[in-house]
């Protein structure tokens, strides 16, 4: 009793040992479970590379000089499948969290006297942020191998920003629909059909510049985009973001641009599930 | 004070009412039964009491702790150990409690402790270490009690402890509980196994569509009811007719309440009677009137005799008209969050 403050203050730092406490438990049980059952890590890692390989091999022999910059097909293909590798990981964020609420796990996780609940999203978001830069690590290293380039110091890290952006807003969004849906069939149905559409109508396998105006504008506006342009110019050389690395039909967009839209998509989306999660939660 | 006081709770899932008006106290330290057909409200009950489920309406106040507005505070003093066991099945037993230790905050050395202790509690063994998912029920109930008890809770939840377990597990699950009401925890349990109520309980409530229709000891509660209840056959196979003569013959006589023909039971006649003399002048009247006698019985009342008194009809009769309008599937989705 010397001072009002000091409990207060004790009280605080025992609330962040806590939380970081439950936070530490629920993500290791996310990575018990992945080393027990890797499926889902090798998957992830062997289907975006069966696209580099095959689709990287398609246009192998293409006329030189047929896309911008005079870049080799599998060097362009090379950003795309990275940063598609990143989403579809990131899509399945939900799925756990599914599956906990489906069997029951959840309610075990809410009678515990969580110091914030925040922590269930918390370790979701810690575990498929690092599944997911795992795979696209792995997606990277054998671009290089194929010859395909390795980005620079600076570039590395851009292309890391760039990922963990879109990773974040993807699993915002999937966590979002882990708690509006109900069941896992209807979300495992919204990953698979979401997941190719959003490929082919992105820069991912071909530039603006070969679409039709329809599709143009889809790519242009397809998030993915966003996150493919900043990575394939990380590969390009000389990084300047202030470039322009997008013509799309409404405008250009700079790769200060894509960044900006993918902090834009991030806050929006965990903005937008805030209310969902605070009440599924409370 | 009461440990729990629940008030005036309602609680209807869509047009389905779960709970009306339920009132219930229960004592601290004490091993409380909750009895009840399967539909009746027990486990809503549970489970706004375990702070998953809100009342539509209604007070829960925990250990002086209004549940609904300090929810977390409830939580730390109380284990719920829930009557479908969710489990992780591809963590071992030791894996699953350390994260329940973490998710209740005990520091870790005590929380190895405590688990040591459990385990040794309940005869966990090397099953401990194996996972989840090759338990069987008994082992799984075994874990979910370890999980419910490492905390050391002020109070225990059970819905439906022994539900499907066999003899073995069943007896000692109540050894255990037995046990950690004489060390000072509270128990409440919810069960639709009137022996089970029996054996534990020091007081117990029955529910009924959603409330407390009978409250006290299972020994008062059965004084109340007084009378020993007799069963006449008259031969092994009766039939209605002789069944209602003999019914006539013995209904006006002092002391004879309640003659009801059983025609599930071979037109058997079930009797109340006050005062052991009664039954000697039951026996001459049948003399009398030259009825034979194939068996005579008579007992105490049973807690099927107050669940019978209180709602007009037996526990498994009350099981088997709950099955046909219970709609499971709706249920499990309203449990999910």
């Amino acid at each position: 009793m010397t001072s009002p403050t000091l409990p207060s203050l004790a009280d605080d730092s025992g609330a962040l040992s806590e939380l970081i406490q439950e936070t530490v438990a629920l993500t290791r049980r996310l990575f018990l479970q992945l080393l027990r059952r890797p499926s889902t890590l090798i998957a992830g890692i062997l289907q975006p590379l069966i696209w580099l390989i095959l689709f990287g091999a398609l246009f192998a022999n293409a006329p030189e000089g047929l896309l911008p910059g005079g870049m080799s097909y599998g060097r362009f293909l090379g950003a795309g499948v990275i940063v598609f590798t990143a989403f579809s990981g990131a899509l399945n964020a939900g799925l756990p969290v599914m599956f906990d609420r489906e069997f029951g796990f959840l309610n075990r996780l809410l009678v515990a006297p969580l110091r914030s609940r925040s922590s269930i999203v918390l370790a979701s978001v810690i575990y498929i942020t690092a599944l997911s830069l795992l795979q696209s690590l792995a997606i990277m290293l054998t671009a290089a191998a194929l010859g395909y380039g390795w980005p620079g110091g600076a570039g590395l890290v851009l292309v890391l920003v760039t990922l963990l952006l879109l990773v974040f807003a993807v699993t915002a969004l999937s966590l979002g629909l882990a708690f509006a849906l109900p069941g896992h069939i209807e979300l495992i149905a919204v990953i698979f059909v979401a997941n190719l559409p959003l490929l082919f109508a992105s820069t991912a396998l071909a530039p603006l510049s070969f679409m039709p105006s329809w599709l143009g504008w889809l790519a242009a506006l397809n998030p993915l985009t966003f996150a493919i342009e900043p990575i394939r110019a990380a590969y390009r050389g000389p990084l300047d973001l202030s470039l322009v690395l997008l013509e799309a039909p409404y405008g250009d967009v700079t790769g200060f641009g894509c960044l900006g839209i993918l902090v834009a998509l991030t806050v929006g989306l965990f903005l937008l599930i805030r209310p969902l999660l605070n009440r599924k939660l409370s | 004070m009461p440990l729990i006081e629940l008030r005036h709770l309602h609680k209807a899932y869509g047009s389905v009412v779960a709970l009306e008006d339920l009132n219930l106290e229960v004592p601290e330290a004490c091993l409380y039964g909750l009895l009840g057909p399967n539909g009746a409200g027990k486990t809503s009950t549970l489970r706004i009491l375990a702070t998953l489920l809100e009342p539509d309406s209604g007070s829960v106040q925990v250990a002086g702790i209004d549940a609904l507005k300090q929810p977390r505070a409830v939580r730390r003093h109380l284990g719920y150990v829930a009557q479908e066991v969710a489990i992780d099945k591809i963590l071992t037993g030791r894996e699953l409690l350390q994260l329940q230790g973490d998710l209740y905050h005990l520091q870790r050395a005590d929380r190895d402790q405590r688990m040591a202790d459990l385990i040794e509690l309940l005869a966990m063994g090397d099953w401990v270490d194996r996972r989840c998912g090759t338990y069987s029920g008994g082992m799984r109930r075994r874990l979910d009690l370890a999980a419910g008890l490492l905390h050391r809770p002020r109070l225990l939840v059970l819905d439906e402890p022994t539900v499907g377990l066999d003899i073995e597990s069943r007896s000692a699950i109540w050894d255990l509980l037995r046990q950690l009401v004489s060390q000072g925890t509270s128990v409440l349990l919810s069960s639709h196994y009137l022996e089970e109520v029996e054996a534990l309980a020091d007081r117990m409530a029955i529910i009924d569509s959603g409330r407390v229709i009978a409250e006290g000891t299972p020994d008062g509660l059965k004084q109340q009811l007084g009378g020993d209840r007799v069963t006449l056959r008259v031969r092994e196979f009766s039939d209605a007719a002789e069944a209602d003569r003999v019914s006539a013959l013995l209904r006006p006589l002092d002391g004879v309440r309640q003659v009801v023909v059983n025609r599930a039971q071979g037109f058997s006649l079930n009797l109340v009677i006050d005062g052991e003399a009664v039954i000697n002048s039951v026996r001459q009247c049948l003399d009398h009137q030259g009825v034979p006698v194939f068996a005579l019985a008579q007992s105490r009342p049973s807690l099927d005799d107050v669940y019978l008194q209180a709602t007009g009809r037996t526990l498994m009769d009350a099981e088997l008209a709950l099955a046909g309008q219970r709609d499971l599937k709706q249920e499990k989705r309203q449990s999910m969050r």
